[in-house]
């Protein structure tokens, strides 16, 4: 516990609640899963689908491409399933365990109705389970569906059945394969035909339990002409072993639909110090224009994380369809971070935009990667790629690496890269002009990340901002 | 008598460890304009450097009183707030913070400290705008980040234009005259003297005696190795132009023959 309490200081989520679980064994195997699944009473199509991908899984092989070091995982020593023992009523948050809650709240995250986010629904997930859902009235009214994952097994078969793992197929890649098979939870939208979802939905996940993995699965369906904004935080405490969380997010925008998916990481990074602990967040999200004129963005502000292996995409199949990917992905201490995008342009007149901002500092690596690939019968598919990092310090280093796939002559592919470097001169010059160093990183940092910060809901603009500049209050001078 | 704005006492300051000032005098009184001149390596931009706090200097010795106040003890930004400004022989580039946005932060800070009430918005845009048209600077340049691609004589005219926002007490102008051409020269000249009057002082650093003839100074200073060697008149910033640093080397006995 002291050693927990002293990489405290700088992580204010780094504390564990105690709350009574049911666990299941640590190790994985056919019985685990079926244990998982019999836990969640779930219909037997889940039951082959997890199935299929645990024998899909033992057949693949771990991914060694990208730009990150990290020890073998033993998947045998982690718990795969982890629930807080109380049985949530999801109608009613009294029932939830009042530690869970008060958790939410030391996260700044109150559950209390009286006391919510204005005008943002929330769907929370401890460990393994989502353990409510609020404005879930107001949502109804518009014939919005946020829910568990597991709750729309039973509510909404049929889509479940249908979408889920239709844009990150079973067999898709090691971890998200190992998420097919195990995924505990997570969350579940449904936008109806015609409807611009009446408020900002957003999940959050806490991992709270020290042996167990997180795994998440979000599946998000935007019927024909309708519109949703959704954002998902993470926070984790500080554990000196290092955790799994290996999440896949699914999103299907049809005719004329838009999604707007947005995400601020901040998992447990390790001990900036020794590198100790820290979650490796290994998520694969991945967005299919299905529908002609449909849109799907990701912005991203990834500042947490031992490792991140990460590449929200967007499949732009149908004509005219759009892909936007937003980031900010700051390292500091000894994180490692592998994130970009893919965007695969099938349809006709397909456009994507791709704005990437990296930020190293200490000892901490940051890679870009990213694919823009263009079919041969997208024709008139355009990109627009800007990729810029920033250094802060001596000893970081920054990445680069687009993969461009041109398959139709007919085709615009644009990258443009930078590289600066925040000095000693630049605080100075501030300081010199009367402004603190504090104020200065500030300034630095959300000038070089505007571009991206803009993209964010409004509501947790201000908080991507203070963050960025709270991360990097001890890499500069 | 003038009261006085700045007291150096026996300044030495290194960097890297290596020793650039070594036991630097000089004694500033509000109304005054002082010129520092001297070659290349003498000191003279480490001075300004060092009194504006730049955190790569160390003072090994001496002692350094701006108003009464101990200025070695405070941190660049209260130098700032006090009243001490300086003009970077090579201003930074700030990508993304556009100069209004970064003008409005500092005069605000500056205010705070003072205790006076922040400027809003609108209230900034209006003292912006007359400020830059002090400076001959076209409006565009309030959005524009702050140096990112400005020409040589554009960062020097910013620097000027900081001043003129900040309203400093005691304003370091290093090598603003560097770059330069006549034109330029002359709009940020003009900006200083606009700028200067008997409460304030005013030192300033270059090479050439060309700046001189724009800004009038009432001393002038020869700086080598890290200390004063001679101080005069305007006319001394004159016989340098004609003569050159040299002679000042030589030993006094050796001059006076000279």
């Amino acid at each position: 516990m002291a050693a927990e309490q002293a990489m405290f200081s700088d992580y204010k989520y780094g504390f564990v609640t105690n709350v009574e679980t049911d666990t299941l064994p640590k190790g994985l195997n056919e019985e685990i899963i079926c244990a998982i699944s019999a836990k969640k009473n779930e219909p037997p199509f889940l039951i082959e689908f997890r199935l299929k991908a645990y024998e899909r899984w033992l057949k693949s092989e771990e991914p060694v491409w990208a730009n990150v070091k990290y020890p073998p995982i033993n998947f045998q020593d982690i718990t795969y399933y982890s629930a807080p023992k109380k049985k949530p009523i999801l109608n009613d948050l009294s029932e939830v365990d009042p530690e869970v809650l008060r958790t939410f709240e030391r996260l700044g995250i109150p559950l209390d109705e009286q006391k919510k986010l204005s005008n943002v629904a929330v769907d929370m997930v401890f460990d393994s389970v989502s353990i409510g859902t609020t404005f879930k009235k107001k949502l109804e009214d518009a014939g919005v569906v946020l829910c568990s994952i597991s709750e729309a097994m039973h509510t909404h078969p049929d889509l479940v059945k249908k979408y889920l793992g239709s844009v990150v197929p079973i067999g898709d890649n090691y971890f998200a394969t190992l998420n097919s098979a195990v995924f505990t939870d997570g969350s579940f939208v449904y936008i109806p035909k015609g409807v611009h979802c009446p408020m900002e939905l957003s999940t959050y996940f806490r991992i709270n339990d020290r042996e167990s993995g997180q795994f998440e699965r979000t599946l998000i369906i935007a019927e024909e002409n309708s519109y949703v904004s959704y954002l998902e935080g993470c926070t984790a405490p500080a554990y000196d072993n290092n955790q799994l969380h290996a999440a896949v997010v699914e999103l299907i925008a049809l005719d004329n639909a838009q999604i707007k998916y947005a995400t601020v990481q901040n998992w447990y990074s390790g001990n900036p110090k020794t590198g100790e602990g820290g979650i490796f967040n290994f998520v694969t999200k991945r967005g299919r224009c299905a529908g002609v004129n449909s849109k799907i963005s990701w912005t991203q502000v990834e500042v947490g994380a031992a490792i991140t292996w990460k590449y929200p995409s967007c499949i732009l199949q149908g004509d005219n369809s759009v892909g936007e990917f937003y980031s900010v992905a700051l390292t500091n201490g000894h994180m490692q971070a592998d994130t970009g995008t893919k965007m695969i342009h099938l349809g006709k007149n397909t456009r994507s935009t791709i704005v990437s901002k990296g930020i190293a500092a200490d000892l901490s690596s940051n890679s870009y990667r990213g694919l823009v690939k263009v079919a041969p019968r997208a024709a008139g598919a355009r990109n627009y790629t800007q990729c810029d990092s920033m250094l802060v310090g001596d000893n970081c280093s920054a990445n680069t690496f687009p993969y461009i796939e041109a398959g139709n002559a007919s085709c615009e592919v644009e990258h443009e890269a930078s590289t600066s470097k925040m000095n000693e001169e630049q605080l100075f010059y501030f300081q010199s002009r009367g402004i603190t160093k504090e104020d200065a990183v500030n300034m630095i940092v959300n000038g070089f990340c505007k571009d991206v910060i803009k993209e964010l809901p409004l509501e947790f603009a201000a908080e991507a901002q203070k963050l960025l500049a709270i991360k990097l209050e001890n890499s500069v001078g | 008598m003038r009261k006085n704005m700045l007291k150096i006492k026996n300044l030495s300051a290194s960097v890297d460890n290596k020793p650039i000032l070594k036991g630097f005098d000089l004694d500033i009184n509000a109304g005054e304009i002082h010129a520092i001149m001297g070659p290349n390596g003498a000191g003279k931009s480490t001075l300004a450097k060092v009194l504006a706090g730049h955190p790569a200097y160390e003072v090994i010795e001496g002692e350094v009183w701006f108003k009464g106040q101990n200025l070695l003890d405070m941190e660049p930004e209260e130098r700032a707030h006090a009243g001490l400004f300086m003009s970077f022989q090579y201003p930074v580039e700030i990508p993304g913070v556009s100069n209004k946005q970064f003008l409005h932060t500092a005069l605000n800070a500056k205010r705070r400290a003072n205790e006076q009430s922040e400027l809003t918005e609108p209230e900034f845009s209006h003292f912006l705008d007359n400020k830059m048209k002090l400076m001959e600077m076209r409006p565009e340049f309030g959005t524009r980040n702050v140096n990112e691609n400005f020409s040589g004589g554009e960062k020097k005219r910013n620097e000027i234009l900081q001043m003129a926002v900040l309203n400093p007490e005691l304003v370091m102008l290093d090598e603003t005259d560097s770059g330069l051409d006549i034109d330029a020269m002359r709009i940020v000249a003009h900006g200083v003297n606009q700028h200067m009057h008997g409460e304030m002082g005013l030192i300033l650093i270059t090479h050439y005696q060309r700046l001189l003839d724009y800004i009038r100074p009432h001393f002038v200073h020869v700086m080598m190795d890290g200390k004063i060697v001679r101080s005069g008149g305007p006319e001394l910033a004159i016989e340098l132009e004609n003569k050159g640093y040299d002679w000042l080397m030589r030993p006094a006995n050796e001059r006076t023959n000279a």
